[in-house]
């Protein structure tokens, strides 16, 4: 039901050239719960992903961002910054993204930027040092000391992000994009590569944001074990369209869900199913 | 990798004599074929009007015989190197004393920079190259803020450089302001231009940017040799009035400031006046730069380089970032412009080609992209370095490209290999310039 | 009508000129991602070696004028194509896996290095020769007494441009080298993992836009009939400004790229200014760009998000 849901897509289509990419796709991700998004690889996940951040135009569709006590914001019709800056719709990348030149809290300085350029009177204010830049500077360190150490990573601060183990890195690309404070948190494939510890402690972190920081999340993820365990839903696209949605659990009986990953027919996987094996 | 005591015993641990002999063998051959025509033979518009040539097979044995044996001395030095790379030439137990020593260098630097002129009061000559270097140290500082910070490649600084001489030369001359007034307005009309810059090449990446500066900075060229009405064409503005210690001019007369302060007149006085005048201004640039760094701007600046999706990404407007990398990197140039066209008294478009873009490119990726003191350095080394092969005339800028080559292939990432961080919690580490991006426009 | 069509003839040479200098660019640009800055200098030393060749030629008593021009031509492409290999081994391939500025940097090294070297090597003054092909024919009289003329150096120019294009497509579609060359621009890792011949490649690449542009320089001598030190360096950048115009990497890019830049540069001449001809192309490019940010027939980059 739209009500309760913070993000509507509606009957999203993206076309590139003759491909079609995505496909009349339709689903909401709820307030405050953890929206999964599966699929085998090359089903649209990501493509989905770029036209609600911002990166991809639309080619047919809307995407309803609805906040607390707001207006409604039509993202399809938002420029890639202004999506993260006025709709506090964040995201990570499937390659990390961090700047790997500059430290760890330099990258978390930077995901404040929009603050702190308001605080510093679009520099002219920073330049002469006015003291309400320098508190404003001071609230930001702060913010992202409390992020380094949600992440493990606060010994680790000033180091070179592109100097920092992989795993690491996945967490420290999270913690810059919650230092924007949005309010739906977009990762793409956040679990790649990392270990079962590291997964696990990676579900733990996403379930305290939902819990404390109060964002919803939608994920794109291959890892089943974190789909399981923290998502509130499930949506499983192939080949650009949507064919199951629901809790865990329903979705990883589904038989349509099997075949597509498996490759097989609707059918196989139902007789594989029924006879128990 | 450490380089261990030098093994002396050349040719016989290495591959061998036969090698080294072959491999000169074949670059004499190259060089043979290269020169034969361009030096062997000499060609000049004889004194009827027709092409005449005679044979300079002197030359050419000399310069084959030449390569042949600088083939082998450089085989030889390999070798003696072992297989260490041309960066591990110094041992480390010296790098570190370089490093502790290297925080030293920019405030020893800054104090011998103040007592230049007290220093070399006599010698004219070494104090109008001082003023050249840090003309060249504020045009590397400002382009510093658009190729090393920004990562934008401008390939057309030049267009900046020119439009602040010509906007100080001809408000000075057609309406009489002072150097004071037309300052902030040289390095807002460059600025300006600047924004024109941004607009187009906002889309463009990489190399679609460099050309498109580059265009810009010869479209600059192009109108103010062509548009004798305004810019006096080839001819140039001259009869630039000097500056003046706020009114107070610096001539022998009553009125001059000799005068005021009671001391004897020189015309070294003037000279003095404009050594201070340059370093103000690029300390100038050199603070601003400084603090931008670490105030959100400059920040977005340097992420912009590393990674510009992220950017967008995390709600940054990149074009207004781009925008104000261009427009400001373009108002120092153009206050450095001012500087020059009051220090030369007469500007012409010949002072605003591509070479210069190219030598303060050269400049800032020499110094280390985003490194201050590198790019000081650099200006130092290569306009000091410029003048010092003035003995040689006509090889002058052969000697310069070499040169220009050989520093690209040793120090590629240029001399300062390290960035320094804005802001820390516990210590500042400086970062590998392996790390550092390099930005894609 | 009859002074257009003239400027359209002059104006698609000049064009073939830019266009056979433009594809040694658009190629280096497509196989290592550099731009050659020494490349125009490299059509400057064709220029020069064509010059020289053919007055050792004329001095040992050879009259034919056929036989003259051939041969300048192939010593000139030989001797530029290693000039070519040379620049290449000694200045881009250390910094091969360097950033991206580095040889850039290295390349306007080496166009000092090239432009001061000729400059010292045969003198700092401008070299004529007279005209080596004479005639033409004369298309069309038209009724204000205008003649339209198209020259016979006007068609070895055009007939040398096409001969050589046909031969350089064909060399980058059918042979192992052109194959290898486009591995190379695709994916540099894997081609070497599959067993290609990377800097072999590379150095080829090099090689074969020497070559041309040297073609290039000789159809300039013949064109205006003179060279001097400095022609690279104007040349160079209206050329590259051709390869971005065509959308570098693009072959045809290049020649189109050219063709339009040598019709720019005519036409406004004849029609508006001679000073603001260069302006004018400068402007165009930058039109273009700003609504086709990869050129006429460049590939739009998709960035993998």
């Amino acid at each position: 039901m739209s009500g309760d849901n913070i993000l509507t897509v509606e009957h999203l289509t993206m076309r590139f050239g003759g491909i079609v990419a995505v496909n009349d796709l339709s689903f909401g991700a709820g307030h405050r719960k953890i929206t999964a998004l599966i699929g085998p690889n090359g089903a649209g996940k990501t493509t989905v992903f770029n036209c609600i951040t911002g990166f991809y135009k639309p080619t047919g569709g809307a995407l309803r961002l609805r906040r607390d006590g707001d207006a409604e914001i039509a993202l399809e019709r938002l420029n890639d910054f202004r999506i993260s800056k006025q709709a506090k719709v964040a995201r990570t990348f499937q390659n990390i993204r961090l700047f790997p030149g500059m430290t760890a809290l330099e990258n978390l300085m930077v995901a404040q930027h929009n603050a702190l350029m308001q605080a510093s009177g679009f520099t002219f204010l920073g330049l002469i040092g006015a003291p309400g830049y320098r508190a404003a500077e001071k609230r930001a360190i702060d913010l992202a000391k409390f992020w380094l150490e949600r992440i493990g990573l606060i010994d680790r601060a000033d180091d070179a992000a592109g100097n920092l183990p992989y795993g690491d890195q996945r967490r420290l690309e999270i913690a810059r994009a919650m230092c924007t404070e949005p309010t739906l948190l977009c990762l793409d494939e956040p679990a790649a590569g990392l270990n079962a510890r590291e997964s696990a402690a990676l579900s733990e972190l996403l379930l305290s944001i939902r819990g404390e920081q109060g964002a919803s999340i939608l994920l794109i993820e291959h890892d089943m074990s974190v789909v399981m365990e923290i998502s509130d839903h499930v949506v499983v696209m192939d080949y650009g369209v949507k064919i199951a949605e629901g809790t865990p659990g329903n979705v990883r009986d589904d038989p349509k869900v099997i075949a597509a990953y498996l490759g097989a027919d609707e059918e196989e996987a139902i007789a594989v199913m029924e006879s128990g094996s | 990798m450490s380089v261990s005591a030098p093994d002396k015993k050349l040719a016989t641990s290495g591959p061998g004599i036969p090698f080294i002999l072959k491999k000169a063998f074949i670059s004499a051959a190259v060089a043979l074929v290269l020169f034969s025509l361009m030096i062997g033979i000499r060609t000049e518009a004889g004194p009827t009007g027709q092409l005449i040539y005679w044979t300079r097979f002197g030359d050419l044995a000399l310069l084959v015989g030449a390569v042949f044996g600088g083939s082998i001395v450089i085989e030889l030095f390999r070798q003696w190197l072992g297989p260490a790379d041309m960066g591990q030439l110094i041992p480390p137990s010296v790098q570190g004393g370089l490093t502790i020593a290297g925080r030293f260098v920019a405030p020893a630097l800054l104090i011998f920079t103040l007592l230049v002129p007290v220093i070399f009061y006599n010698q004219r000559y070494i104090l109008d190259l001082a003023i050249l270097v840090l003309t060249y140290v504020m045009l590397g500082w400002g382009l510093n803020v658009v190729v090393g910070l920004a990562g934008l490649l401008d390939l057309g600084y030049v267009a900046f450089y020119a439009v602040g001489a010509y906007s100080y030369a001809l408000l000075a001359t057609n309406f009489g302001l002072s150097f004071w007034v037309c300052l902030p307005l040289a390095g807002l009309l460059a600025s300006l231009w600047g924004v024109m810059l941004g607009f187009p090449v906002l889309r463009l990446r990489g190399d679609y940017l460099a050309i498109v500066t580059l265009a810009f900075g010869e479209i600059i060229r192009l109108v103010i040799i062509n548009w004798q009405s305004l810019t006096g064409g080839p001819n140039g503005v001259s009869g630039i009035p000097r500056p003046t210690l706020f009114g107070i001019p610096l001539t022998p007369g009553d009125d001059g400031l000799a005068a005021k302060l009671g001391i004897e007149f020189s015309p070294t006085h003037r000279i003095v006046f404009l050594f201070y005048l340059i370093l103000a201004l690029a300390l100038l640039t050199n603070w601003v730069t400084i603090r931008l760094r670490r105030l959100p701007i400059g920040r977005a600046w340097e992420a912009l380089r590393e990674d510009e999706v992220a950017c967008r990404a995390l709600g940054i407007n990149t074009t207004t970032t781009k925008l104000t990398a261009f427009a400001t990197g373009a108002m120092f140039g153009g206050f450095a412009g001012a500087f020059f066209a009051t220090r030369q008294g007469f500007i012409s478009p010949e002072s605003f080609t591509f070479q210069e873009s190219a030598l303060v490119l050269a400049i800032v990726v020499l110094g280390g992209m985003g490194s201050q003191l590198g790019v000081a350095l650099a200006a130092l080394a290569m306009i000091g370095g410029f003048e010092l092969f003035r003995g040689l005339e006509q090889y002058r800028m052969l000697v310069f490209g070499i040169a220009m080559v050989l520093l690209m292939i040793w120090r590629p990432r240029g001399l300062i290999g390290h960035r320094a961080p804005t802001v820390y919690l516990k210590q500042a580490q400086a970062i590998s310039s392996d790390l550092v991006k390099e930005g894609h426009g | 009508m009859d002074y257009f069509a003239q400027q359209l003839i002059n104006g698609l040479v000049l064009g073939s000129i830019y266009g056979l200098i433009a594809i040694g660019y658009t190629m280096v640009y497509g196989i290592v991602g550099m731009i050659n800055f020494a490349h125009g200098d490299i059509f400057m030393i064709g220029g020069f070696i064509a010059l020289i060749s053919f007055l050792v030629l004329v001095s040992f008593g050879l009259t034919a004028i056929p036989v003259i021009l051939l041969i300048v031509l192939l010593v000139s492409m030989a001797i530029t194509a290693l000039y070519g290999w040379t620049v290449e081994r000694i200045a881009y391939r250390p910094l091969r896996h360097s950033f991206r500025l580095a040889p850039m940097l290295s390349a306007i090294g080496m166009s000092f290095v090239l432009s001061n070297y000729s400059q010292v090597a045969q003198g700092a003054r401008v070299k004529p020769v007279p005209p080596i092909i004479t005639g033409g024919y004369t298309l069309h009289e038209g009724a204000g007494g205008f003649v339209v003329q198209l020259s016979n150096v006007q068609i070895v120019v055009v007939l040398t441009t096409i001969v050589l294009l046909l031969v350089f497509t064909w060399l980058v579609a059918r042979t192992r080298l052109g194959r290898d060359m486009r591995a190379c621009e695709q994916d540099q890792t894997m081609a070497a993992l599959l067993g290609v011949d990377v800097d072999r490649t590379i150095s080829m690449t090099f090689v074969i836009g020497a070559a041309l542009a040297a073609v290039a320089g000789m159809m300039y001598l013949l064109y205006y009939g003179l060279v001097d030190f400095y022609m690279g360096f104007v040349a160079g950048i209206k050329a590259f400004t051709a390869a971005v115009l065509g959308g570098i990497g693009s072959l045809p890019g290049a020649m189109l790229g050219g063709l339009a830049i040598g019709l720019i540069e005519t036409l406004w001449s004849a029609y508006f200014s001679v000073e603001y001809k260069d302006v004018a192309a400068f402007s165009i490019l930058i039109v273009v760009l700003i609504f086709l940010p990869t050129g006429l027939l460049g590939r739009p980059e998709v960035e993998k998000v």
